[in-house]
């Protein structure tokens, strides 16, 4: 039995998703939480749900999801192109939400760096990071709403 | 400001069309810098200040062309625990013993013993200009931002109300009023509250050279500004000669507003009247202090996703070689 000829038997390809979906949704959560809209329309006071009213809680948990992403997304690169690319291959759906990851995730490590002490970014910058941040991700629930619906997957058999 | 062009853009086609355009009707106060570069703070002496509020007639007079005019009746707003936050009427104007959005700069009294004798001492309270401000770090706009000289500003064409700038303020300063904001165009109902205000401590005039109205108009020098390695040294040389105590070096990490008090601050904070638009003088720790460990852990972590995918390939393949040598 080889890696080749039971492509299925990656572990990966049972843990990638569940793991990509986490960090998505808790990314996603504590990211609409920057905005005050939590407690606003009572989801803050559902028991369990008070932490997403505290702006510096779901900041700090945000912050974590980026550190676990950016080592997530080195690893599924490595692994894709070390390992998993003779037994598959990229659908175009996948290329679109990479780019869009990838959006997301230029735009978020300009605003960690913008909130940095020492560093100040103009005021044309600082908006426009802030928004297209939210605008991506927008983008991907959309796009991943949509292939969900279609069933466009990342990977397809060679 | 052009407030008119800058809504009706936000409404136009995409949002990225809309933050262009809104871009270009921001003007650029980041060119208000200090001559080296460096950032402005100010050294404000609690010994001279005499609560004359000439400092606070000062800043309403040249700051009244930025004070909300919102239209009425205010839109309807829900849910129903959204509360409008009005200080438009004559008497909400004329409130001067707190932050209000007309009213960007206070005077707090405080009657504490100073070498054996009562006194009472008064103090201009207004936004203390972080150098690393929560308020800029987290507003989810970026209407509030830090400027390169170390003053914080709140965008009034931008800003949608939503209070977490004075949420996360340490010092609970920015002020909210209702009816006036880019929120009247999106969703009056449904997001946003109004504008948030505060002390931009005269970036305009700075920018073209002048003092901040509240410094230039005091009769007893309370406060000077200067840049921030100065101010400090000054307020070192007055701990050390004159004994007196400093707030704002190390408060919330640092602020470009220094105090300095002939009483410790625990003593002069129990003395003073706290509440909505009544700053405190607690300490602060840095609010921002997680963001600053974290993103070091997020330059870390692609370098540990490497290695684990390294790994994990490494043995992948060479167990595949072996399989492969097993079946040959």
């Amino acid at each position: 039995m080889t890696l080749e000829t039971t492509p299925r038997a990656y572990a990966e390809l049972k843990f990638f998703k569940p793991l990509y979906f986490i960090l998505l949704f808790t990314m996603g959560l504590t990211g609409f939480g920057q905005m005050p809209i939590f407690k606003r329309y009572y989801i803050a006071d559902i028991p369990g749900l008070g932490w997403l009213a505290d702006f510096y809680a779901t900041h700090y948990i945000h912050y974590i999801g980026a550190v676990v992403l950016f080592g997530f997304f080195v690893y599924a690169a490595v692994v894709y192109f070390g390992l998993m690319r003779k037994a598959f291959q990229l659908t175009w759906a996948a290329y679109i939400r990479i780019a869009i990851l990838a959006l997301i995730a230029v735009t978020g490590i300009f605003r960690v760096m913008k909130n940095l002490p020492d560093v100040v970014f103009s005021p044309l910058f600082t908006m426009v990071i802030d928004i297209s941040h939210l605008v991506f991700m927008m983008f991907l629930i959309v796009f991943g709403i949509l292939f969900m619906v279609f069933k466009k997957r990342w990977l397809v058999e060679k | 400001m052009p407030k008119e062009l800058s809504r009706r853009s936000f409404l136009k086609g995409s949002l990225a069309a809309a933050c262009a355009t809104c871009a270009a009707q921001v003007p650029l106060p980041a060119s208000a810098k200090s001559k080296d570069g460096q950032e402005l703070a100010t050294l404000i002496d609690i010994r001279k200040c005499i609560g004359c509020e000439a400092c606070v007639e000062a800043c309403r007079e040249v700051n009244d062309f930025k004070y909300p005019e919102p239209e009425k009746p205010f839109p309807k707003m829900y849910p129903k625990r959204v509360k409008v936050a009005d200080w438009s009427d004559e008497e909400g104007r004329e409130v001067r013993d707190r932050l209000t959005p007309y009213n960007w700069l206070t005077i707090q009294w405080a009657t504490v013993s100073v070498d054996g004798e009562e006194t009472e001492l008064s103090f201009p309270r207004r936004c203390m200009h972080c150098q690393n401000p929560p308020c800029a770090d987290l507003c989810p706009w970026g209407a509030a931002r830090k400027l390169e000289n170390g003053i914080t500003v709140i965008h009034p064409d931008i800003c949608f109300g939503g209070k977490k700038c004075q949420v996360v303020c340490p010092w609970d300063i920015p002020q909210r009023q209702t009816g006036v904001g880019l929120y009247l165009d999106v969703l009056p109902s449904l997001a946003g509250n109004g504008v948030m205000y505060k002390c931009d401590r005269c970036y305009n005039r700075i920018a073209e050279g002048e003092m901040p109205a509240c410094i230039e108009e005091c009769p007893e020098d309370v406060q000077v500004i200067g840049p921030r390695d100065e101010i400090v040294k000054e307020a070192h040389r007055l701990v050390e000669e004159e004994g007196v105590y400093i707030y704002g070096e190390t408060e919330n990490g640092g602020t470009n507003t220094l105090y300095v008090s002939p009483v410790p601050y625990e003593t002069l904070n129990l003395a003073i009247s706290k509440g909505p638009g009544q700053p405190h003088f607690d300490q602060v720790e840095d609010q921002m202090a997680h963001a600053d460990n974290l993103a070091k852990a997020m330059v870390i972590a692609p370098l540990a996703g490497l290695a684990a995918a390294v790994g994990r390939v490494y043995n992948a393949t060479k167990k595949l070689g072996d399989d492969t040598g097993d079946a040959s």
